[in-house]
């Protein structure tokens, strides 16, 4: 299990966590929503020790992160930011096979190797494993670093807006692919969300920051209220039903 | 299909190889003494030792060069991520020239090993500058990284020709930096070896070095300890550079085409490259030097002109290349 207490971080003057604490279900699909600026990202970077904190403690598996050797923790939680900006020219396969980096870093195992097919199976990514990753489409280069991350495989999977750049069919696609990895291989999923209806259609549970506090953590059909949102957001937004799914249309 | 991946890459290296040990061969018999092979079949002493006094000396000087500086070269990309930075444009050459210039001001009399801790501590603290600045500038544009790199390399270079011309030693100064093999001889060439534990470590770490090329973040999440492969890289590097500057003097553009090329073609996995790179980067020093040898026989064209001049014809080339 994931727990933060008391977190605080601070740039210059701006508090951008102020004493945050919570615990994230394991098997489960949490996402992080609020505003620009409430601290989403932060507290993900946080989490998984990419950005140190002012004050407080990640605790995962009731272990400090600080006290985990940096390749052991890296075989229990991953990390993806928006991170289209790796410029190396290598095929999706030695990007995926980089993800068992944590387990055999120099010359990989048998069971390194079916690892990674696994992940490229699941990502659906067999017919361009060859391709260099500088060639593929933004859909594509998102599904092949959620490809190494499985290949990390991990229990703990963290992800910063993992929707930005990606049309609505590939959106769909990466939700469906988490679902998956949380509904059948148990993993525990944080990610960070713009879009409310992805939230409310994917997510077992949800976390609401705004300047910088955790101001709702709560499952999801106790999140998706008008009265909730219009506090966690600031504007008004109507509640759909369809389908036994809420909508949420503010435009 | 792993297999038959696995065949092509052995199979460009050992093309190369051969390259590269036909070309070694040719460098041993092209100079102003004739030697034949005959001569070393006749046993004819004098040919025999002039092949080992200074022919011998010199292609391994130049093969572990070439190797070293290319191998430099990508290190330094994948430090930076950036792929136009290099020992010449990080200033990493003109930071060897001041370790030399101190050392020749302070202990001109002290023996090699101080002129090679000399250059080694200046290259790297000039290269730990380097790399905290290339950390601090925001905006990291393609370009932006060596332009400061060049520009780092000149503020060192004009503060060593400051003292150097106080000193009156300004040609002394310019000539340790001309590449130059003609004049390496059995005695005056071992320190070169010292790149040898510099290109081991490099391959031992290849693919960490290239997860350092994804970032800081990247490199993170993976669980490897950055900082540490950071000093290894800037470790290497420095050793590398030192004592191929000491030995044979600056060679331009090497670490720039040859792991650029090489990217081009075959990618930046590491793993797969590094012994392309090494490869290339021996045989491309090796070609320049024969051709510098035999262009204006019985003279000979600096190493440093030869290089520069194919060098940019290719990276010329590569530029056009990319664009397309």
């Amino acid at each position: 299990m994931i727990e933060v207490q008391e977190i605080t971080k601070q740039y210059g003057d701006k508090v951008v966590l102020d004493k945050v604490g919570m615990q994230f279900n394991k098997g489960k699909i949490t996402s992080l929503i609020g505003g620009n600026g409430a601290g989403k990202s932060t507290l993900l970077s946080v989490i998984s020790r990419l950005l140190s904190q002012d004050g407080g403690v990640v605790l995962v598996d009731e272990k400090n992160i600080s006290e985990y050797k940096s390749k052991m923790l890296a075989r229990r939680l991953s990390i993806l930011k928006q991170s289209n900006h790796v410029r190396l020219k290598i095929t999706v396969r030695e990007l995926v096979s980089f993800g068992r980096f944590p387990y055999s870093q120099e010359k990989l195992t048998k069971d390194d190797v079916e690892m990674v097919d696994r992940a490229i199976d699941i990502l659906n990514l067999k017919d361009i494993e060859n391709a260099y990753i500088d060639e593929l489409s933004g859909g594509q280069k998102q599904r092949a670093y959620m490809a190494m991350v499985v290949a990390q495989d991990t229990e703990y999977i963290l992800l910063d807006e993992p929707l930005n750049n990606l049309d609505m069919k590939h959106s769909v696609q990466t939700m469906k692919i988490m679902r998956k990895l949380a509904d059948e291989l148990g993993k525990t999923i944080i990610i960070v969300l713009h879009d409310i209806n992805f939230a409310s259609h994917y997510s077992d549970f949800i976390v609401a920051l705004k300047n910088g506090k955790i101001i709702y953590h709560d499952t999801t059909e106790n999140i998706i209220r008008e009265d909730v949102l219009k506090d966690i957001f600031d504007i008004n937004i109507k509640i759909c039903e369809f389908d036994s799914k809420r909508i949420c249309n503010y435009f | 299909m792993v297999f038959l991946y696995r065949k092509g890459v052995y199979l460009r290296i050992t093309v190369l190889t051969l390259i590269l040990i036909i070309l070694a061969i040719l460098s041993l018999f092209v100079g102003v003494a004739d030697v034949t092979v005959a001569d070393i079949i006749n046993r004819d002493i004098d040919k025999i030792s002039l092949i080992y006094v200074s022919r011998l000396p010199r292609t391994a000087t130049l093969i572990l060069a070439g190797i070293g500086m290319s191998v430099s070269g990508v290190i330094m990309q994948q430090m930076t991520q950036n792929k136009f930075v290099s020992p010449t444009t990080a200033g990493t050459l003109e930071a060897a020239k001041m370790g030399l210039l101190i050392f020749f001001i302070y202990t001109p009399a002290a023996g090699v090993t101080l002129k090679m801790l000399s250059a080694f501590l200046f290259t790297f603290l000039a290269s730990i500058i380097f790399l905290t600045i290339v950390r601090k500038i925001k905006h990291r544009n393609v370009i932006f990284v060596p332009l400061v790199g060049l520009m780092f390399g000149g503020i060192i270079g004009s503060i060593s020709t400051f003292f150097a011309v106080h000193l009156n030693i300004v040609q002394d100064s310019n000539a340790w930096m001309m590449g130059d093999f003609s004049a390496i001889l059995q005695g005056r060439y071992e320190l070169i070896y010292l790149t040898l534990p510099a290109i081991l470590i490099t391959y031992f770490y290849a693919n960490k070095f290239t997860v350092i090329g994804m970032g800081e973040e990247f490199s993170k999440n993976l669980g490897l300890n950055y900082n540490h492969i950071m000093n290894i890289g800037l470790f290497c590097v420095s050793l590398t550079v030192s004592s191929v500057v000491i030995t044979a003097g600056a060679i331009p553009f090497l670490g720039l085409i040859v792991p650029n090329v090489v990217s081009l073609i075959f990618g930046d996995n590491l793993k797969k490259t590094l012994p392309l790179i090494s490869l290339s980067g021996a045989i491309f020093l090796l070609i320049c030097d024969i051709f510098g040898r035999v262009a204006i026989y019985p003279y000979e064209v600096p190493i440093g002109v030869t290089v520069s001049i194919f060098g940019s014809i290719i990276f010329l080339f590569l530029l056009f290349w990319r664009k397309r």
